[in-house]
């Protein structure tokens, strides 16, 4: 255990305006924490350089899955388990509670929240790929207001996002117009519980007469950030689920793909394996046309 | 005889001694613990793999004079960590030669004050090249150890395989390679020490073997026996990691102990002790091997290497036993072991669960299903044809007077599992499925106790002693970390004895109390212990009837009132014995021959796995293990034992990788080292002969470390059996057999254009 | 200096506790210097080896990844708690008899992720069972025996009445 406890400092505001207000007063200097699934692993190791902490676990204005007719709206503490447990989600976005039981533990899904998930922005985060295939937006507020971009637009870097530094990640909004469409996603991880992905491929399409009508696809670890995989979404898009497609679509992705070497695995390897993801999902669904 | 009466608790699943505590969170493992006005130490280390110390700064803005600060220059005594070879330094001295080696100790009464002083020691080095492969050890281009690099070589023959080369029907060649492994006990290395000018040094902790340990300090501190005390607390998994390593970590805190005048608590985080402590050795070995048309072997040719690290610790015990499990459990007239420890500059490599055993066993049974391909032999009937039987001679001519079953073992694992209907279902399934399957097999011994004259050197004393309260306290220095060494000396005791087994207790593992009876390691405390208890138990029962009127049968009552007469004529009730070695054992070290263990577990185990073509993961779906053990004295735990070794096996085979950079482990944290979870192990079915051996403790033989000898080879042979691909090096991640699979398919791809 | 910190109050085993301390302070600390509970164990900082496991609120969480001050008004469980009076809780007992604990030190944590299990689902199967212990890990056991052990007080935990379920269904 390398961390201090006395060198940090950790307050609670206690609400969301009090946050915002302290946000507000000096940006870029107070860290928000939530489940600290990130920010504690990284205090024992010796490696956290926030000096100020405000938390944000217990907000109840953070922590909600609200359902509209058009959306689901998740608040950023929310829970895995929280999501997990969800039965609208469940029957119609069912992409986000599978990612969700694949955070860690069960000790994790109780305290790891997906606005901590996106905000630490890691290339391999779990709930990443789903939210791009559900076109998740992010909203975010400040005292100065609040705003929404499409989750796609919210990565900018490894480990960077758009947020300015007196703003805090409210809440993801998800349409909830998939609930006719095809799933997929899987994880390749170390090992079946407990690991970072190596890769991780999420689609959802829909088919009309066994042609493409709709497509997303996005992946973790192939880049410094969890991505959508336009050019090969626009090989596919309009076209029927044929042999050649499904290589056409394979070269693509290949093509797409810039994943890295780095201690958990190979470029070589996660290019190959996400090529193979989405020949799975794509023959899956060609199976299933072809016995209509 | 005792072997084969029938018993009252010997044979029984006794609940676990400690068990209680344990459960309760009442047990008190060294963290758990506080000692008055006690200090925290930490250690400052290499940041380089070699090199020459030219410089040691103390950056001004730590308040030095609050802590206390100890280098090489402290020590009391002899600046080496007494173990085989006394090489190692207890702290560097102008020189390094591994990463993360210890230059320095700093110790204060706040934890949270070291890490900032640690980063504020800064060190000069002048580098030198390192070296950390077998083959860049060979090469000699850098001489990083002795005269030569080389820790240790053996020789080993029988017969002359230079005689049949050239008549032999079929000669089969292969490379085996096994990567390092960490130990990963879940409760990190830790010790607490005292000094006094009166009473010497004392240290508790975490740790396998107190006389070990004793072993070292008196030598660090120059202190005659009884100024060293060692007491072993709770220890949360070893595995062979505090075998060793303990007498470094103990030496360094009884240092800063002394030079502080407070007591001194060390423990390690995660990343320190995965970073800085013992591994198993890595390994590659080269087999040669000539058979006739029947495939029956007529010369084994073996070149074994290893990599022990910066210094020798005890790679050269795990040399022996490497090259004595090399040639396995079958007959060949003609063998030839070559065998040598290499030294690199990577972190010592130590001792582990099986010792050398896994790595040797790895390439002979790997080797074998290659052979049985080149011969298009089954590979069951490749063993069964050379399988050892009673009357046969091993490599050392060891004649094989017990017993042997291995074909009835085989037998067993295949009517268990179901072999051959599985067999034939993943060949009918595997060409039309995404996940091949596969089923592989692995044929092995393991010796158990020291080898050769071992056990007479170490001349261990065990006994009973009875306490005025009115318990029997069973007096040994092997030590519980979960094996169940408690549970099953306790058991014996009270058989031996004839009471209840709620009536012993265990004394505790201090060096202060107890005799020295031996390390616990090498599978030996059951048998060989296990023995010393058994006649120690006996013997005590028949002073009382011989000197205190104790009838032939007696009630608890009786027992302890016969007890309290013989103290009153002799002020103590103890009864202590010495070991004795079982007849016919001799053994040459020189020429590597003759009995190399007083007796063996034999064993067969079979894994089903699953090799998924999408993500090129393999997963092991089902494994059978088939042992015959001496007795089995505890059922509970015996099968316990069987299922930790083989999931750790597994881990060895599949998930655990020591990725090292430079030197260093680039891995160390629980994150990123990857043992198996409770959703990768899978379902273990166990199954016990028992063919009591006469001379172990109720006719036991040793079983801790026969498990992890069987899963890395069953598995791969699985894989091969799945994919039709050998793959002769572990651990084998989804990396590596994807890089075999696409260029095998690349391959296919060009020889077909 | 440690009069700037926090007064935080929880109840830990039913035991009303308050504790003055760094925020950031992580509960297993707390438990185990400030509150001389030494059953929780430390393995690994990381949140991966799960020896640190308690219940708080009724989940069960890392508690080298709480900071202390998020324990507020917290209802915490440690292994401590689990026996009742004296009594084994049934999950101990069948560790008891079935081996599912060897050197223990994973076993605080092991027994409230066990007990959580069964607590939430009576009667699990046998990939509910690896799922709910997959953040426990243990070097010894290979988990068969814990795997036994959580079947045998699951078959003792009596089915539930209906009212004891009102989300049954």
């Amino acid at each position: 255990m390398r961390g201090n406890a006395e060198a940090h400092e950790l307050i609670a505001p206690g609400s969301l305006p009090a946050v915002l207000d302290l946000l507000a007063s000096a940006p870029g200097e107070w860290t928000p924490l939530a489940g600290g699934t990130e920010v504690m692993v990284a205090f024992a190791a010796g490696r956290l350089g926030a000096q100020k902490l405000v938390n944000l676990w217990g907000i109840p204005d953070l922590r909600f899955i609200r359902t509209t007719s058009s959306s689901i709206v998740i608040g950023a503490c929310t829970t895995f388990l929280d999501l997990r447990a969800h039965a609208d989600l469940a029957a119609e976005l069912p992409l986000i509670a599978k990612s969700a039981s694949w955070i860690g533990s069960v000790a994790n899904q109780s305290r790891a929240t997906l606005g901590g998930n996106l905000a630490n922005g890691s290339p391999a985060a779990d709930s990443s790929p789903a939210l791009l295939v559900y076109d998740a937006e992010i909203e975010m507020v400040s005292k100065r207001g609040s705003r929404r971009i499409p989750y796609a637009e919210f990565h900018t870097g490894y480990k960077q996002n758009v947020m300015a530094p007196d703003e805090l990640l409210y809440a993801i909004h998800l349409p909830r117009r998939f609930a006719d469409h095809r799933h997929y996603l899987r994880k390749v991880g170390t090992r079946r519980a407990m690991a970072i992905s190596k890769v991780a491929l999420a689609a959802s399409t829909l088919l009309e007469d066994g042609v493409v009508s709709e497509i997303r696809l996005a992946a973790a670890s192939l880049a410094p950030f969890p991505t959508r995989l336009f050019k090969t979404e626009a090989v596919l898009l309009g076209q029927p689920l044929t042999n050649e497609a499904l290589l056409e679509a394979r070269g693509a992705l290949f093509a797409e793909a810039q994943p890295i070497d780095d201690i958990r695995s190979t470029a070589n390897y996660r290019k190959h394996v996400v090529a193979n993801l989405l020949h799975e999902f794509l023959l899956g669904l060609s199976a299933e046309g072809a016995s209509r | 005889m005792s072997t084969t009466a029938k018993t009252r608790i010997v044979g029984a699943s006794a609940p676990r001694k400690e068990g209680a505590d344990k459960l309760l969170g009442r047990a008190l493992y060294i963290d758990d613990i506080e000692r008055e006005g006690m200090w925290f130490g930490s250690t400052v280390r290499s940041t380089i793999p070699r090199g020459l110390i030219r410089s040691i700064g103390f950056d001004r803005r730590i308040n030095w004079s609050d802590f206390t600060v100890v280098t090489a220059a402290d020590i009391p005594g002899e600046n080496h960590i007494q173990l085989i070879v006394a090489d190692q330094p207890c702290l560097a001295d102008g020189q390094v030669n591994h990463c993360d080696e210890a230059i320095l100790l700093i110790a204060h009464p706040d934890k949270h004050k070291l890490r900032d002083a640690i980063s504020a020691v800064h060190i000069e080095y002048e580098t030198l090249p390192p070296i950390f492969t077998i083959e860049e050890s060979e090469h000699r281009d850098q001489i990083v150890w002795g005269k030569d690099n080389l820790f240790k070589s053996f020789l080993l023959e029988k017969g002359n395989v230079d005689s049949v080369w050239e008549s032999a029907a079929h000669i089969v060649e292969g490379e085996y390679r096994t990567g390092a492994q960490e130990h990963l006990y879940i409760e990190n290395n830790g010790i607490i020490a005292e000094w006094s000018a009166e009473n010497g040094v004392t240290v508790w902790g975490s740790l396998q073997c107190p006389y070990y340990v004793h072993k070292t300090l008196i030598k660090i501190f120059d202190l005659p026996d009884d100024k060293v005390r060692v007491i072993q607390t709770e220890t949360g998994g070893a595995f062979g990691g505090k075998e060793d390593y303990p007498s470094t970590l103990a030496s360094h805190a009884a240092l800063l102990a002394m030079k502080s005048g407070h007591p001194v608590k060390m423990i390690y985080d995660r990343m320190e002790d995965l970073a800085a402590t013992t591994k198993r050795h890595p390994s590659r070995t080269r087999h040669r091997t000539a058979l006739d048309k029947d495939g029956k072997l007529l010369a084994m040719e073996i070149d074994l290497a290893t990599d022990g690290g910066a210094y020798a610790t005890l790679s050269s015990t795990v040399l022996s036993r490497a090259t004595l499990h090399a040639p396995g459990p079958y007959s060949c007239p003609n063998v030839r072991i070559g065998a040598k420890a290499w030294a690199t500059n990577n972190v010592p490599y130590g001792a582990f669960r099986g010792f050398g055993a896994p790595q040797t066993i790895f390439a002979l049974e790997r080797h074998m299903d290659e052979i049985a391909s080149a011969l298009s032999i089954d590979p069951l009937e490749l063993r069964r044809r050379n399988f050892l039987h009673t009357g046969d001679t091993t490599a050392t001519e060891q004649l094989m007077r017990e017993p042997l079953i291995m074909d009835q073992l085989l037998d067993r694992a295949l009517k268990e599992s179901d072999y051959h209907t599985r067999r034939a279902r993943f060949a009918r399934e595997n060409p039309t499925s995404a996940i091949k399957r596969g089923i592989g097999i692995a044929c092995f011994y393991h010796g158990s106790g020291f080898t050769g004259s071992g056990e007479r050197i170490l001349n261990s004393l065990a006994g009973v002693d009875v306490s005025p309260e009115g318990k029997v306290r069973v007096m040994v220095s092997n030590t519980e970390f979960g094996q169940g060494t408690n549970t099953v000396l306790t058991q014996i005791a009270a058989e031996a004895i004839g009471i209840d087994y709620d009536d012993i207790i265990m004394a505790a593992a201090d060096t202060g109390l107890v005799p020295n009876s031996g390390p616990t390691v090498a599978s030996r405390t059951v048998m060989v212990v296990g023995r010393l208890i058994e006649r120690a138990g006996l013997q005590l029962t028949a002073t009382l009837r011989e000197q205190a009127g104790l009838g032939d049968k007696f009630t608890r009552e009786e027992f302890f009132a016969a007890c309290e007469r013989v103290r009153s004529a002799k002020g103590e009730v103890v009864s202590l014995v010495r070991y004795e070695a079982p007849p016919g054992i001799f053994w040459d070290d020189e020429k590597y021959h003759g009995e190399a263990y007083p007796s063996y577990a034999w064993s067969v185990h079979m894994a089903q796995v699953a090799v998924d073509t999408v993500t090129f993961s393999a997963e092991v779906e089902e494994y059978w293990a088939v042992q015959e053990v001496g007795r089995v004295l505890n059922p509970v735990l015996a099968t316990g034992q069987i299922e930790g070794g083989i999931a750790q096996g597994i881990g060895y085979a599949l998930y655990e990788k020591v990725v090292m950079q430079n030197g260093r482990m680039a891995n160390n944290q629980m994150t990123n080292y990857i043992i198996p979870t409770a959703e990768d192990v899978p379902p273990i079915h166990v199954f016990f002969e028992e063919i009591p051996f006469k001379y172990g403790g109720y006719g036991a033989k040793g079983i801790g470390e026969l498990p992890h000898d069987g899963p890395a080879p069953s598995i791969l042979n699985a894989i091969k059996n799945a994919t039709g691909v050998s793959f002769h090096s572990i651990p084998l991640l989804p990396e590596d057999l994807f890089a075999q699979l696409v260029a095998r398919e690349s391959a296919k791809e060009h020889a077909t254009l | 200096m440690s009069e700037t910190w926090p007064t935080i109050h929880f109840t830990i085993n039913g035991t009303a506790c308050v504790v003055q301390a760094p925020p950031m302070k992580r509960l297993l600390d707390v438990l185990r210097e400030d509150l001389h509970l030494k059953g929780t164990k430390e393995g690994c900082g990381e949140g991966e080896c799960g020896s640190c496991s308690v219940r708080m609120n009724g989940e069960l969480v890392n508690s080298c990844l709480v900071p202390v001050l998020q324990a507020g008004g917290a209802d915490i469980q440690t292994v401590e708690g689990l026996a009742a009076n004296g009594k084994l809780h049934p999950i101990q007992k069948a560790f008891l008899s079935c081996g599912g604990a060897q050197c223990g030190i994973c076993t605080p944590g092991m027994l409230m992720a066990a007990a959580q299990l069964i607590d939430r689902n009576p009667h699990p199967s046998m990939a509910q069972i690896r799922e709910g212990l997959a953040g426990n890990l243990c070097r010894c056991t290979g988990f068969m025996r814990i795997f036994e052990s959580v079947l045998a007080a699951a078959t003792l935990a009596p089915d539930p009445a209906p009212e004891e379920t009102p989300n049954a269904r």
